[in-house]
C-alpha cells in the first residue's frame, strides 16, 4: 500500500512554484532520506501532506485519500524556529500541550496522557526532560523532546523536518537511531529530511532528492549520480564515493557542508550540556 | 503582645475608610486577572503589544472625555479594536517591536492632542497615566467585577488552543488550531485585562501588574497551575501590600505597586543563585562533619 502518493503534483508557495508536475509513492514502512538544497521544497512537501497546503494542479494522496488537516495518523517534528529562548515550561507541559490541543477551554493533563507522555520519554531516552524546563535544556535535549513528542499517539506516518539541525554529531547519531528503532519496531513511515546524506546511509531505505522543482525517488545508487543531481542542482555535480561515504561536489565544493554552513548562520539553538 | 495589637490595628484602621475598602476590592480584582492574563502575554513574549495597547487606550480615554464619556469605555473601545486589529493583520506585525513602538508614540501623540482641547479633562490626565485607584466608587467596583468576569471566562474559552499555538504555532497549525483567531482573541482579552489593569496603576505602569508577576512566577516555578495561581497570587500580594504601603507613607499607591512588582522580579531571578549557594554550602556543610 502507498501512504503519499504524488502524480503530476504541482506545490506553489507565496507565487513561486516549488515543485512542477512531480510523481512518486512512498510505500507503507519505508525510510525515506529528504535532501536537496534549501529552497528545493521539503518542508513545503511536508505541509502538503499535512494538508496545509493543497496541489496547485495534480493529485496527492496520503492513506489514499486527499490529506487531511489535522490527521492524527501523522506525526510531525517541524523545522523549530520559532521556539522561545526563555520558555519556562517543563518537557510534560510543552508535549502534553499538543494532546488535543485545538480543542477549546482549559488545559488538562490525564493520568493516562501523562503516563503516555513519561513512556514515550522513556523510548527516546529522555524521561529526565519530563520536569525540566525547556529554558534549561540543550539545542540537543530540545530536539530528543520534540522526537518523542512527533511519535505520541502511535502514528503510521512520520514527518520530521531537519531534525538534526542544531545537534553536534554525536547527537545527531542519537536522533537517527532513536527514530530508526521506534520507527522499525511500530512499522512506522518515515519522511526524514536532513542535510547531509552519509548520516542516513545505514538507516534509510530510499532517497527523495528534491531540486529546481524536480523530485527523484529511489535507491542511493539510483539517485546519487551525477546526472541525476546536476539536473536537481541546474549545474555541474560530480559525486565523489570514498571510505562508505558519498561527496556530492560542484566545482570541488561540497555542497551539503556548505549548504549546512549557511545553517548554521540562522542557529539559535542552546548550548550543549555533556553528561 | 503589644506588638501584634499594634500591627492588627495599623490594618483595621485603614478599613474604617470606605475608600479603602473600595481600592482593595477593585485592586484585588484587577490584580488577579492582571496576573492569569499577563502569564500567557509573557509566554508569548508579547509583553510589548501589551503595553501599545494600553497606551492606545490612553488615547481612547481622552478621546472619550472629549465627547463626554466616561474615560474607561474609551479605553475599552480603543484597546479592544486596536487588539482585533493587531491580531487581524498577522502574528507577525503584532510581535514586531518597530511597528508596535511608532503606533504606541503615535496613540500617546493623540492622546496628548485630546487633552490639549479639552482642558479641563487635564487634571485626570495624571490619573489615566499613573492611576488613582483611591478613588475608586462602587459602580466602578461592579463594572470591573463585570469586565473580570468577562475576561477570565474568554480566556478559560481558547486556553487550550492558546497555550499549543503559544508554544509549538508549526505543530498547532498542522494539527488544525486556527492561529488568527487565537490570536486576535487573545490580544483582544489582553485590551480587556489592560483597560481594567488602567484603572489602578494607569496606561503607563499596567507592566507591574501584567508582567512583573507573571515573569517572576515563571522563574519560581516551571508548572502551568502551579505558575499561574502564583502569578495571581503575585499580582494580589503586591497590590495589596502597595495600597497598604501608600496608607502609610503617604506615597502615591502605584509607585508602591511598582517597586513591590520589580522587587518580586528581582528576588525571583536570584532565586536560583540562591539556591545553587545554599546547596553548595550544603555540601561544604556535609564534609566538615
Amino acid at each position: 500500500m502507498n501512504i503519499v502518493e504524488l502524480e503530476r503534483a504541482t506545490l506553489r508557495m507565496g507565487g513561486r512554484t516549488v515543485l512542477s508536475e512531480v510523481s512518486f509513492a512512498i510505500r507503507a514502512g519505508e525510510f525515506i532520506g529528504v535532501l536537496g538544497p534549501n529552497g528545493a521544497g521539503k518542508t513545503t512537501l511536508m505541509r502538503a501532506i499535512l494538508g496545509l497546503l493543497p496541489p496547485s494542479a495534480g493529485t496527492l494522496r496520503v492513506f489514499d485519500r486527499a490529506p487531511q488537516r489535522g490527521d492524527r495518523r501523522i506525526g510531525y517534528l517541524p523545522q523549530v524556529r520559532t521556539m522561545l529562548p526563555d520558555l519556562r515550561v517543563r518537557g510534560l507541559d510543552f508535549i502534553g500541550s499538543s494532546l488535543n490541543g485545538e480543542r477549546w477551554g482549559l488545559p488538562s493533563l490525564a493520568a493516562s496522557d501523562r503516563r503516555m507522555i513519561e513512556a514515550t520519554l522513556d523510548a527516546v531516552g529522555a524521561r529526565d526532560l519530563a520536569n525540566r524546563p525547556l529554558s534549561d535544556m540543550s539545542g540537543g535535549e530540545r530536539q530528543r523532546l520534540l522526537i518523542a513528542q512527533s511519535l505520541i499517539g502511535s502514528p503510521k506516518l512520520l514527518l520530521l523536518d531537519e531534525p538534526l539541525i542544531s545537534l553536534d554529531a554525536r547527537h545527531q547519531e542519537v536522533a537517527i537511531d532513536v527514530v530508526r528503532k521506534v520507527c522499525r519496531e511500530h512499522k512506522i513511515t518515515v519522511l526524514f529530511s536532513a542535510h547531509e546524506l552519509n548520516q542516513l546511509l545505514g538507516t534509510l531505505d530510499r532517497v527523495l532528492y528534491l531540486g529546481n522543482g524536480q523530485a527523484v525517488l529511489g535507491t542511493v545508487e539510483q539517485v546519487i549520480r551525477a546526472p541525476v543531481l546536476s539536473r536537481l542542482y541546474g549545474t555541474d555535480i560530480q559525486v565523489v564515493r570514498a571510505d562508505g561515504h558519498i561527496f556530492v561536489m560542484s566545482r570541488g565544493r561540497d555542497v551539503e557542508v556548505s549548504d549546512h554552513q549557511h545553517d548554521h548562520d540562522h542557529d539559535h539553538g542552546g548550548h550543549e550540556h555533556h553528561h | 503582645m503589644t506588638t501584634i495589637m499594634a500591627a492588627t490595628s495599623i490594618i483595621t484602621d485603614m478599613f474604617a475608610y470606605e475608600f479603602m475598602n473600595n481600592a482593595f476590592a477593585a485592586a484585588g480584582i484587577v490584580a488577579v486577572v492582571s496576573g492569569i492574563v499577563g502569564y500567557f502575554l509573557v509566554m508569548r513574549g508579547q509583553t510589548f503589544a501589551g503595553h501599545a495597547l494600553s497606551h492606545i487606550g490612553f488615547a481612547g480615554a481622552t478621546g472619550a472625555g472629549l465627547i463626554g464619556l466616561a474615560p474607561l469605555w474609551g479605553l475599552l473601545g480603543f484597546t479592544l479594536a486596536a487588539g482585533i486589529v493587531m491580531g487581524a493583520l498577522s502574528e507577525r506585525i503584532s510581535n514586531r517591536d518597530i511597528a508596535i513602538g511608532i503606533v504606541l508614540s503615535l496613540a500617546l501623540g493623540f492622546g496628548l492632542l485630546f487633552l490639549h482641547y479639552y482642558t479641563s479633562f487635564a487634571t485626570q490626565a495624571t490619573a489615566l497615566l499613573f492611576g488613582n485607584v483611591l478613588a475608586v466608587d462602587r459602580p466602578m467596583i461592579a463594572t470591573l467585577a463585570v469586565l473580570a468576569a468577562i475576561t477570565l471566562l474568554a480566556l478559560g474559552l481558547i486556553m487550550r488552543p492558546l497555550i499549543f499555538a503559544s508554544l509549538q504555532p508549526e505543530l498547532a497549525e498542522a494539527k488544525g488550531v486556527p492561529l488568527r483567531l487565537v490570536s486576535t482573541a487573545f490580544l483582544a482579552i489582553v485590551a480587556l485585562a489592560v483597560s481594567e489593569c488602567a484603572q489602578i496603576v494607569g496606561v503607563l505602569l499596567v507592566f507591574t501588574l501584567m508582567v512583573g508577576p507573571p515573569a517572576a512566577a515563571q522563574r519560581v516555578t516551571t508548572g502551568l497551575w502551579s505558575g499561574l495561581l502564583l502569578s495571581a497570587l503575585l499580582a494580589l500580594g503586591e497590590a495589596w501590600l502597595g495600597i497598604t504601603l501608600a496608607y502609610h507613607t503617604d506615597w502615591p499607591v502605584s509607585f508602591c505597586i511598582a517597586v513591590l512588582s520589580a522587587l518580586g522580579y528581582f528576588a525571583a531571578l536570584s532565586l536560583p543563585a540562591l539556591r545553587a549557594r545554599r546547596s553548595q554550602a550544603d555540601m561544604l556543610g556535609s564534609r566538615n562533619d
